[in-house]
């Protein structure tokens, strides 16, 4: 009898396999979208996509998912690979067109307007083997310390132009019983990034864009010198007494997102925090009533090294064909125009990676001075952590934390660091 | 021949007929998918060229891995021997009080969350803020009552966060034990308890020298289950701490070489290990079921 019903519940529960598995798409007008965006962002998504769907027909299935990688490799192993996927960084983008999982867009999107629209940079960054095989998309400045001009104005604090100077004014916040700075580095499993930020914004412009460069394909060790200083100038605020917003500890045990919010407190919980330009959105989210550049404002991250003067990192969403179908090929077709980026950009939290989209497209001033910041920074360079192979990112992302907890074991946690690395590269 | 003869025709082929469904299915969804995880792990990260032991060699050196392995090992000990102890503490308390039911409920609630769920509560019951401003984390708001309070970054602070994690899976899994072991509590014959409390026996002799003995059977059971879900420990620190500062365990280094380095050989490296050490154990508590049911 047991046996039975056991056999009738298998035979069910395959028959729903069965019916629950989805057709291939016979009719390539529904695109299946794989994504990071939920909630607000992807509202905002599916408005710069709904004209696209008016007009040509199609529409976007969008699957939201926290653990990308992961879904994306189990649905590429299986065969079943949606048609875009929209990756958080070019890292997982050049591992997966070097497993032969993309298709290239260059021809599909025609150069010679992709050429006009895009900096070389982004063109660089998206090609593998000399085909475009990606769009940058959702771009973000990480050049940004956020601030509250309305309490560095009671204070009488004046914006640090040098890293010196940021000290200094850290030291009189002290005195005054403040604290200088809130840093944010928990965020769930991908613990550690918003230190690792920190790390590559302070190499880029204490030791120069060659060493930036040379560390980021892994041609000097993790144990050189210049790394080695990067995370000691991180040590210097996150270690010490009074700097950080709950010490050491709080730098790890507060989230990136609620650590915008401290600012903004009555007493503020501190007054600065460096965290890139999405920072806004989270700002704007919680305190509506903040008005840009008067109640919050940015500004940006100070010179350390004259010679190096300028130098701002940011990070972009990539946008990957994973099907070559007609909907699939339109949609990306779309997304790289100037007009589907506009409708992101007036929306606020969205600095577009075509340079044809103006100006006044963006909501207020804050969002104008970022756009300014990607489009006329002196030296620019892509979020170094998203350019590694995951496993190194993955191992920075520790290094950091473990660092913050245990200033002493520095050559120990780069060392660990580097083993990584001459592994991961050796390929 | 004759023999074949006969077991048709005492309809052998039947039972195989019944029995066909439920193995091919065993085969296609456990059986093959173990052998082929088997000879991955002898192959390299895109399970191309074979490279022998390396993914083993790998595990067993590493940094990480060790880390993980030993606070499985930390894992094993603490979970086990405090869900059982407490197990058999709350069923054989719950026993001799009127809401007993309410009480058994009480404690058996947490299963009936996810644990990825029961990790989110966990993590704000951890939150910490820091000293000076109000705490919105229970564990470190009750802390802040006493003389002296300093808040406890209790994922953070190396000292605690695998205790956290701990604490976490069991209050989980407390409940599922002190049901199994209440139901065992009851299998033991009033005549025996009223025999030994007539003959003189203390409370504090009949459970040490009555009760424990008689639970003995069921006691094993629960252990060597909690023992097989220990191994596996996944979701709560994935969820809480994804095995930063020293909480790392096996079965979540398994999910990060599979689907964030995509080194397929060592994923399947560590599935096999998990396997191998499961498999006594899966033994043991099988052949203790088996005992249990002859004594009924």
């Amino acid at each position: 009898m047991r046996t039975g019903l056991g056999i009738t519940l298998v035979t069910l529960l395959t028959l729903c396999g069965f019916v629950a598995t989805p057709l291939p798409a016979a009719q390539a007008d529904v695109v299946d979208v794989l994504g990071l965006w939920s909630g607000g962002e992807l509202r905002d998504f599916q408005d710069v996509v709904s004209p696209w769907e008016q007009k040509t027909g199609h529409t976007m299935a969008f699957v939201s998912t926290r653990d990308l990688n992961a879904v994306l490799t189990t649905r590429l192993e299986a065969g079943d690979p949606p048609e875009v996927a929209i990756l958080p960084n070019p890292g997982f983008m050049h591992e997966l067109a070097e497993g032969g999982k993309l298709v290239a867009v260059d021809t599909i999107l025609g150069m010679n307007r992709i050429k006009r629209d895009y900096t070389r940079a982004w063109l660089e960054l998206g090609s593998y083997q000399g085909k475009l095989h990606a769009i940058f998309y959702k771009a973000s400045s990480k050049g940004t310390i956020w601030y509250s001009p309305k309490n560095f104005k009671t204070k009488g604090y004046s914006l640090p132009k040098t890293w010196k100077e940021m000290m200094a004014l850290s030291d009189a916040i002290v005195s005054q019983g403040g604290t200088p700075f809130v840093i944010g580095a928990e965020s769930g499993a991908a613990t550690g990034w918003p230190l690792t930020d920190w790390i590559e914004i302070i190499l880029l412009n204490q030791a120069g864009p060659e060493i930036y460069d040379k560390w980021v394909d892994h041609e000097i060790s993790w144990t050189a010198p210049a790394i080695r200083r990067a995370f000691e100038t991180l040590g210097r605020i996150v270690h010490t007494r009074k700097y950080v917003y709950g010490g050491s500890a709080g730098v790890l045990a507060t989230n990136f997102i609620n650590g915008t919010y401290v600012l903004y407190t009555t007493p503020p919980g501190a007054y600065m925090n460096y965290l890139g330009g999405f920072a806004q959105g989270f700002i704007k989210k919680q305190y509506p009533n903040l008005r840009p550049g008067e109640d919050y404002a940015f500004f940006p991250f100070p010179i350390i090294e004259p010679r190096y003067a300028g130098g701002v990192t940011g990070g972009a969403d990539v946008i990957v064909l994973t099907k070559d179908t007609p909907g699939a090929r339109s949609f990306i077709q779309y997304l790289s125009t100037a007009t589907a980026q506009e409708i992101w950009a007036k929306k606020g939290g969205f600095i577009a990676s075509n340079k044809s989209v103006k100006l006044d497209a963006y909501p207020d001033a804050i969002a104008q001075q970022m756009a300014l910041q990607l489009a006329n920074a002196k030296i620019f360079r892509f979020d170094g952590s998203d350019l590694m192979p995951a496993k190194v990112n993955d191992s920075f992302w520790k290094a950091t934390v473990e660092y913050v907890n245990n200033p002493a074991g520095l050559d120990k946690i780069l060392q660990s660091v580097e083993e990584v690395a001459t592994e991961a590269y050796e390929k | 021949m004759k023999g074949g003869v006969s077991i048709f025709k005492k309809g052998g082929l039947i039972p195989w007929l019944y029995m066909g469904s439920a193995l091919f299915f065993l085969t296609v969804y456990l059986i093959y998918p173990i052998l082929d995880t088997a000879y991955i792990s002898f192959l390299g990260k895109d399970s191309k060229e074979f490279t022998g032991l390396d993914n083993y060699w790998y595990i067993f050196t590493n940094t990480d891995m060790v880390g993980a392995l030993k606070n499985n090992l930390l894992w094993l000990v603490l979970f086990t021997s405090i869900t059982v102890s407490l197990g058999v503490i709350i069923a054989v308390l719950t026993d001799r009080v009127r809401y007993e039911a309410a009480a058994k409920a009480m404690i058996f609630l947490p299963m009936a969350i996810s644990f990825v769920a029961a990790s989110v509560i966990w993590r704000f019951m951890f939150e910490f803020r820091p000293a000076g401003v109000p705490q919105i984390g229970l564990m470190n708001a009750i802390l802040s009552y006493l003389p002296g309070f300093k808040p406890i970054a209790w994922l953070v602070n190396t000292k605690v966060n695998n205790f956290a994690l701990i604490g976490v899976g069991i209050w989980v899994w407390t409940g599922f034990c002190t049901v199994i072991l209440s139901a065992g509590l009851k299998g033991i014959p009033v005549e025996i308890l009223e025999a030994a409390r007539i003959d003189g026996a203390s409370e504090w002799q009949l459970f040490w020298r009555i009760i424990l003995p008689m639970m003995r059977t069921t006691i094993l059971v629960v252990a060597t289950t909690m023992v097989i879900i220990v191994l596996k420990v996944f979701d709560i620190v994935y969820v809480m701490t994804n095995g930063n500062l020293g909480t790392e365990v096996i079965a979540n280094r398994m999910y990060k070489e599979m689907f964030h380095f995509r080194e397929f050989g060592r994923a399947s490296a560590i599935a096999v290990i998990l396997l191998l050490a499961i498999i006594p154990v899966m033994a043991v508590n099988i052949r203790r079921f088996q005992e249990q049911e002859a004594i009924r």
